[in-house]
Order: structure tokens, then C-alpha cells, then sequence
């Protein structure tokens, strides 16, 4: 059977989808600044000492996390607006923002947390003893050196995000894979259109995948590079 | 002999003549089913130089981390300057410290670390000024100026703009004591300072210390493991056991004169 492919569907289709890529890549980076800043709020969220808290907000990231973010999509798009009294009904592009950045806000917390507990217990202690108040021991002394460390790691999830972003067509968001589904529709040319969408996905992830290995190796590399430039000062005294 | 220059320094003749700067009632500690510190009572004076020795978990490093509100006391009351470290005031009653009430008293108390825990982030000169533009609210130009004499005089005057990764342990240690310098303690605390440093790396951070000591002005308490040190610079000496105070009085009646037989068996070990 031959394939059903045709060229010049495909050029016409191109540019058509391609005006959708400004709402795909405007929401993904709403969704991941939205993640990067509520991320801190589970962080502080989690270290409440109060018991009934602290098991509150990990069964309620587990939950998050145990859930697929289509149906939280779903739920905040289609469901929420029913529910009496704190109903809100949001925009698809809203209702987009606000799920998928609260579901990957759960992961991003995690990373945060994973750099926290990368600092040493002697800075927090140091910064006790100079006397910091608790608001200039994170932004002073221990965010500074918690968040450069995960730098690459945020990167991995800002690709991870956008490659779910197409998650919101099925609430109304009007992205690269809503306008291939449309001009597919239309046209009978799923094939082409699909592929298009593949296409530009593949294209934007793939140098951004090599970009933040590159990072990686790069921070990798300048902490070596500090610690065998102790090694050899510490030597010479 | 050194020794001779301080006997008559000793603990006696700062308590007839002045209020203890700090004050430990009946200090408890305990971490988990551990006891520390069983019932401590201490009181320093101002511009005291107070050595702590001990065999390790004698609770020595507890006593000044406690000082320094790095370890909450398990019962007991430590004053500082007059003020309640751990308690305050609320309706009359006393009630735990909260941060600002810690923030507050613990200004007077500075102190340095085994590890140094010097900013990474930060160069020489950062480390050293950031406290007291930030906490002290002091002008920057100010607060530059005198960290940088302070780092001059403990003679890293050309690393201001080198970080910490780039110096040796010795010189980390001299930073450290410059960054608690410049912030005015009345209070330094010394926890190990020169435990986790190269042999040859130590008399250039007792140099410094020593130099601090000469000064006077300020309470110190060292815990160390350099008798040679304490002997020579400290009015009053301190042997921990146990969670005791099992010795104590000026560096000669403690270090040479004392019969206290944990005590000989502790010397001995660090003579041999």
C-alpha cells in the first residue's frame, strides 16, 4: 500500500500549525514559572514542624503526583466551576497554567528540596552565629547556594513541560496539536499534520535536551575544577 | 615562663571585681537518653579568657553551642549580660524564646567554627562584610572599610577578592575569625579552631587568636585540645568529665598543679 503523503498539504499545513507555537511556548513558560514559584511554597510548606501540616502537605503532593495531570486538567477546567461555593471558572489557557504548573510544582519543590539539604548544616549554624535573621539566612546565605545546583535539573523539567503542554488542546487551548487537529479535520491529512506537530516539537526540544547537558557539564566541571584548586592551595598553604 | 606571667590572672580576680557577662544555672543537656551536661553552673567575666578542655563528649562544644543558640539547654538558664537567653518575658511569665527575643541577645556573641563555614558563595571580602551591613544595618562604605583593616590584620589584606575555595585551612580560619571580628562581639566563642587544619597550618591561626587575647576587651572561650596554647593565654582553664566540671582554676593550678586523677590520665594522653 502506498502512503497517502502529500507535499504540498504538507507546506500549506505548516504554517498554519506554526501560528499556534506562541500559545505552546507561552504556556509552557507561564506553567514553568508558575511551577518554579509555588515549588518554593511546598518547600516551606513541608517544613512546618506541626505534625497534622507536615502529613497534610506530603499526602497532598503524593496526591498531586499520584494523579495524571490530564484528569487535574480536567477537574479544574470541567468540575471545579461546580463546586458550590469555591467554584471559580477559569480560561482554558488559565485552567492550563494552573494545572500544570501546580502538578509539576510538586516535582520542582522536590528539587529544590534536594539542593536545600545539599547545603552544608555549618552555613545555616555560621549564619545563626553573624546573627542573619531567618529572611536573610535563605536569601543571603542559603538560597544563593541551594539553587545554582539545580539549575540543570530545572532545565529537564522546563523540556518535560513542554513536552505535556499539548495536554491543554483537550481543555480549549489553542496550541501547535489544536490547529493540526483542526487543519486535519478539515483537510483529511492527519498524517502530514501530526508529523508537522512532531516535527516542531522534535526541533525545539532535541538542541534544548543538548543545551542543558551542556550546562550540566559545564557546572559539573566548574565544581570540580574549585575543588582540585583547594586541593592544590591547600598544599602549598 | 609564659605560665608564671598569668599566675596571678586567674579566675578569682575577675569575679571580685566585676558581674559575670555570662551566667550558666544549673544547665541540663541531653541529646536523646544522653546526658551532656548534668547541672552546670559557670559564670565568665568580661574580657575573661576561659579555655574548656576535655576528653571528647565531656560536653564541652555544648556548652558554647548553647551560648551561641545553636543547642537549646534540656533544663537550666543561661544569662547573658543580664538578659535570659532562652526565656523572655511574656505577661509575667516566663516563656521560651522566640527568634526575635534569640536575635536580640545573641548579638553580643560571636563565634568560630571547627569547619570554618565561610560563605562559598561569597569572596573574602563579602564574607566579612555582609553581617554587618545586613544584620547591624551598618552603612556600606563603613562596614567595607573596616573589614577590610580587619582582614588586613589578620594579614589577608590581598584576598579580599579571592573565594574561600582558593585559600588553605589556615587561611579560611583567619577569614572566619575576621568575619565574627568585625560584627564587635563582646562574647567569641572558639569551638575547635584549629582541630580540622594541617599541623603546619596551626600557629598561624593561634597567632591570630593570641593577638585577639592581647587586645582584652573581649570574653573569650576556647575549647581546644592545645594545652601549650591555653596555658599561655588563658585566665582560667576548665576540665570537663563526664558532664562536670571536674578542675578548674588558672592554666597553672589546673594543667600542672592539679592531682584530679581523669584529669592526669586526660594530660597524659596529649603529653606522650
Amino acid at each position: 500500500m502506498d502512503i497517502n503523503w502529500k507535499w504540498d498539504m504538507f507546506f500549506e499545513a505548516f504554517p498554519y500549525i506554526l501560528q499556534g507555537l506562541g500559545v505552546t511556548v507561552g504556556l509552557t513558560f507561564a506553567c514553568f514559572l508558575f511551577a518554579l514559584i509555588f515549588g518554593f511554597v511546598w518547600v516551606f510548606l513541608r517544613r512546618i514542624k506541626f505534625k497534622p501540616v507536615n502529613w497534610l502537605v506530603t499526602w497532598v503532593m503524593e496526591f498531586i503526583r499520584s494523579t495524571p495531570p490530564l484528569i487535574q486538567l480536567f477537574f479544574i477546567y470541567y468540575a471545579w466551576p461546580m463546586v458550590p461555593g469555591i467554584g471559580v471558572s477559569l480560561s482554558s489557557f488559565e485552567s492550563a497554567i494552573l494545572g500544570l504548573g501546580i502538578h509539576f510544582s510538586t516535582y520542582i519543590g522536590e528539587v529544590y528540596r534536594s539542593g536545600i539539604e545539599g547545603v552544608d548544616k555549618g552555613q545555616w549554624e555560621a549564619s545563626t552565629a553573624l546573627n542573619f535573621s531567618t529572611r536573610q539566612k535563605w536569601t543571603k546565605i542559603i538560597l544563593p547556594q541551594a539553587i545554582p545546583p539545580t539549575i540543570p535539573m530545572l532545565g529537564n523539567y522546563l523540556i518535560i513541560m513542554f513536552k505535556e503542554v499539548p495536554l491543554a488542546s483537550t481543555i480549549g487551548v489553542v496550541g501547535i496539536l489544536a490547529l493540526a487537529e483542526t487543519y486535519g479535520t478539515d483537510n483529511f491529512r492527519m498524517l502530514e499534520s501530526y508529523t508537522i506537530v512532531a516535527l516542531i516539537f522534535l526541533v525545539l526540544s532535541y538542541p534544548s535536551a543538548i543545551l542543558i547537558n551542556k550546562l550540566e557539564k559545564k557546572m559539573n566541571r566548574r565544581f570540580n575544577k574549585k575543588a582540585a584548586l583547594q586541593e592544590s592551595k591547600g598544599a602549598v598553604v | 615562663m609564659v605560665e608564671s606571667l598569668k599566675e596571678e590572672n586567674n579566675s578569682s580576680a575577675f569575679a571580685s571585681n566585676m558581674e559575670p557577662i555570662v551566667e550558666y544555672k544549673n544547665v541540663h543537656k541531653s541529646f536523646g537518653d544522653v546526658e551532656v551536661l548534668k547541672g552546670l553552673d559557670l559564670n565568665i567575666f568580661p574580657g575573661e579568657k576561659v579555655a574548656l578542655i576535655g576528653p571528647s563528649g565531656s560536653g564541652k562544644t555544648t556548652i558554647i553551642r548553647m551560648l551561641m543558640t545553636l543547642e537549646q539547654p534540656t533544663s537550666g538558664e543561661i544569662i547573658v549580660d543580664g538578659k535570659n537567653l532562652w526565656h523572655m518575658e511574656k505577661n509575667g511569665k516566663l516563656v521560651p524564646a522566640n527568634e526575635k527575643h534569640l536575635r536580640e541577645v545573641r548579638g553580643d556573641i560571636g563565634m568560630v567554627f571547627q569547619h570554618f563555614n565561610l560563605f562559598p558563595h561569597m569572596t573574602i571580602l563579602q564574607n566579612c562584610m555582609t553581617a554587618p551591613i545586613q544584620v547591624q544595618k551598618e552603612d556600606k562604605e563603613g562596614a567595607k572599610k573596616r573589614s577590610i583593616e580587619m582582614l588586613e590584620k589578620v594579614g589577608l589584606g590581598d584576598k579580599l577578592d579571592n573565594y574561600p575555595s582558593q585559600l588553605s585551612g589556615g587561611q579560611k580560619q583567619r577569614v572566619a575569625m575576621a568575619r565574627a571580628l568585625v560584627m564587635r562581639p563582646k562574647i567569641m566563642l572558639f569551638d575547635e579552631v584549629t582541630s580540622a587544619l594541617d599541623p603546619e597550618l596551626v600557629g598561624e591561626v593561634l597567632e591570630v587568636i593570641r593577638d585577639i587575647a592581647e587586645e582584652g576587651e573581649m570574653a573569650m572561650v576556647l575549647v581546644t585540645h592545645e594545652m601549650d596554647f591555653a596555658l599561655e593565654v588563658a585566665d582560667r582553664v576548665i576540665f570537663l568529665d563526664d558532664g562536670v566540671i571536674a578542675e578548674e582554676g588558672s592554666p597553672r593550678e589546673v594543667l600542672e598543679e592539679s592531682d584530679n586523677e581523669r584529669l592526669q590520665q586526660f594530660l597524659y594522653r596529649f603529653r606522650s
